[in-house]
């Protein structure tokens, strides 16, 4: 058996998600005492060797400039040949952007069968057996798949980026045809300056109990001061208190952060489906009756005005600030 | 312009989540059942949208499912769209679903075919891209904007932490989230009318199923809130940097 991880970058470094797809195929690996390679598309990043760290000895490099622009067709074709070059039989994804809308094409060129959104190892006593995320976070599936082949996605910080070696990874690069791409990417707009919420370890939130746009400060000063990124409720962004991008739940983004801080929010059952997979929730709301608490970890029944303050004084000591 | 908007049938979003025959089944009985939401609100209408801006559109619907799911269709046909076509077909997995619509879609002449960026209930992601490839098309995931330009499509979909945009020609297979169009209401006229649209049967083409569900799991409950007094802010702090070590 052999394995293959893509493995995505952008601005010359792996993404922290891929880095838990090499750490996931990597355990695979040992699990069924094979091997995991990588596979990197377009000009490399940097950080290459840096693999090895998560237990990949080797990374196949295609080196094409023309898959510096992403375009799920192209990278499909060309995943499938380095994969059929390297008899890869299990090809493992970031359950990321990129991997969305790759992971299911080549399951379908390759008649791969597919666990998108895996949150852990395969079972291999009976089969093979990939448990998923399902209904939104409300619970779990276990995926059996039955072809020879098989594509298994990583659900974002499902999995933890796992350091299992120390050797750097050794770069090979290989040829492949390169079709020529039918999408074109004309502009690419990252966020500036925050951090994605998509990555984030601790995110900070509001909902509407924090009356309008001009309460937020407390909201962002607490995210500055943990390093977390911002989110809000799907009510808070359709009225434009805040970007759309922070909007998470059932019809904005799933997120699983360490640490999920909710302020003002209710706990809406739609809320809680993108936050529930979140390692540790803390909740302040004034209505001891929030569905919220059923949620929570953490909680304080009070008033976030008279709350925030003081939890963002302490936090200060405590970063020494 | 033709275009075929794929529709799924999901728990609604306040659906309690439960399972039976074993942990094998999703215990529907009882359920409300809603058309996916992503389907609904971004793929259909904003295929809506295009047919207002040009009055030759045509949009087809599809699902793959059984009679049950003909209520749902029915109401995406009242919100719009000119026909529906069902496969009658019991959902196995992805591939064999994507399967289905790629057998419908070879020889229907769309331009464009549209998906909800993911089904609430098996958060599967999958049959977008899945067909896109069943049909050798360019595929384009988690658009949140889309726009004719003569004969070439704007899509801006969404990337880890920002935006991209892109430019394709058709045809092309879009799979829809959140910033596409707005929710949209059906209303008395569209109702009525979509009692006379056509709704085609049709059966399934033998294909291939790659996965199958061996069991659900409901996630372990959770210990239970630890509340801190509202006079003592700080203990919260101190509890999440010693206890849960989070910060
Ligand atoms: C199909 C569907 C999909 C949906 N998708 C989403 C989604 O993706 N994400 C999402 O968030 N919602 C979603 N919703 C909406 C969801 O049902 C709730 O309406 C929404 O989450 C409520 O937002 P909120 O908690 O900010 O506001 P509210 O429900 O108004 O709650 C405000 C909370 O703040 C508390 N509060 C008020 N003042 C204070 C104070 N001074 N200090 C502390 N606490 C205070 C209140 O006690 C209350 O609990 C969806 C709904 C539907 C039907
Ligand atoms: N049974 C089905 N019939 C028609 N379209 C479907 C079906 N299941 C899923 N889809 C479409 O595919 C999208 C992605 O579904 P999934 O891959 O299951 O997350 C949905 O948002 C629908 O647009």
């Amino acid at each position: 058996m052999s394995i293959l991880v893509y493995i995505d970058h952008s601005d010359g470094h792996i993404k922290k998600q891929s880095l838990e797809a090499a750490a996931y195929a990597a355990a695979l690996a040992a699990q069924s005492n094979s091997k995991a390679d990588a596979v990197i598309l377009g000009t490399p990043p940097t950080d290459v060797a840096v693999l090895g760290n998560y237990g990949i000895q080797k990374a196949y490099t295609v080196s094409d400039a023309a898959l510096d622009s992403f375009d799920s067709q192209v990278y499909c074709s060309v995943i499938a040949q380095v994969a059929e070059k390297v008899a890869a039989d299990i090809i493992v994804f970031s359950n990321n952007a990129n991997g969305k809308a790759v992971a299911p094409r080549l399951s379908a060129k390759l008649k791969a069968g597919l666990v998108a959104g895996a949150i852990a190892l395969p079972d291999t006593s009976n089969g093979f057996v990939v448990k998923k995320s399902v209904f939104s976070g409300k619970a779990f599936a276990n995926i059996s798949i039955s072809s020879a082949k098989k594509i298994i996605s990583v659900n974002p910080n499902s999995f933890g980026i796992k350091t299992s070696g120390t050797e750097n990874a050794v770069t090979e690069n290989i040829t492949v045809a390169v079709p020529a791409a039918k999408t074109k990417v004309d502009a690419v707009n990252k966020i500036k300056g925050e951090i994605p919420l998509s990555e984030a370890e601790i995110v900070v939130s509001g909902g509407r109990g924090l009356k309008g746009p001009e309460n937020w400060g407390m909201v962002t000063e607490l995210a500055d001061l943990l390093g977390a990124a911002t989110a809000c409720s799907r009510p808070v962004a359709d009225v434009n208190w805040r970007p759309h991008h922070e909007h998470v739940g059932q019809t904005g983004l799933a997120i699983a952060p360490n640490l999920y801080f909710a302020i003002g929010i209710s706990g809406a059952i739609q809320h809680l489906a993108g936050v529930n997979r979140s390692k540790t929730i803390v909740v302040i709301n004034k209505d001891p009756e929030a569905p919220f608490f059923k949620a929570a970890d953490y909680g304080i029944v009070g008033d976030a005005f008279e709350v925030m303050p003081k939890i963002i004084e302490a936090v200060k000591k405590l970063k020494g600030k | 312009m033709k275009i075929l908007v794929c529709i799924s049938k999901t728990p609604d979003t306040t659906a309690k989540i439960a399972f039976t025959d074993n942990n094998t089944k999703f215990a529907g009985d009882g359920v409300q059942w809603i058309i996916n939401p992503y389907d609904e609100w971004y793929a259909l209408v904003r295929a809506i949208e295009l047919k207002e801006a040009d009055a030759g559109t045509i949009i087809h619907l599809i699902n793959v499912g059984g009679a049950d799911n003909d209520p749902i269709i029915r109401k995406a046909l009242a919100l719009g769209g000119d026909e529906a076509i069902r496969v009658n077909s019991v959902n196995t997995d992805s591939y064999n679903v994507a399967s289905q619509i790629a057998a419908v879609a070879k020889d229907g002449g769309y331009h464009l075919v549209m998906t909800g960026k993911e089904t609430i209930d098996y958060n599967g992601s999958s049959i977008g891209g899945m067909l896109a490839e069943l049909l050798d098309l360019p595929y384009i995931s988690h658009a949140i904007k889309l726009d004719l330009s003569g004969s070439e499509v704007i899509v801006v979909r969404e990337i880890d932490g920002g935006e991209e945009t892109d430019k394709a020609a058709l045809p092309l297979i879009v799979s829809c989230q959140k910033g596409m169009a707005e929710q949209r209401i059906p209303n008395m006229k569209g109702i009525m009318g979509a009692r006379t649209k056509p709704l085609k049967v049709v059966e399934p083409v033998d294909a291939e199923s790659l996965t199958s569900i061996a069991s659900f799991e409901l996630p372990p409950a959770k210990a239970g809130v630890k509340l801190v007094s509202p006079d003592q802010p700080e203990e919260l702090v101190r509890l999440l940097h010693e206890e849960a070590r989070v910060i």
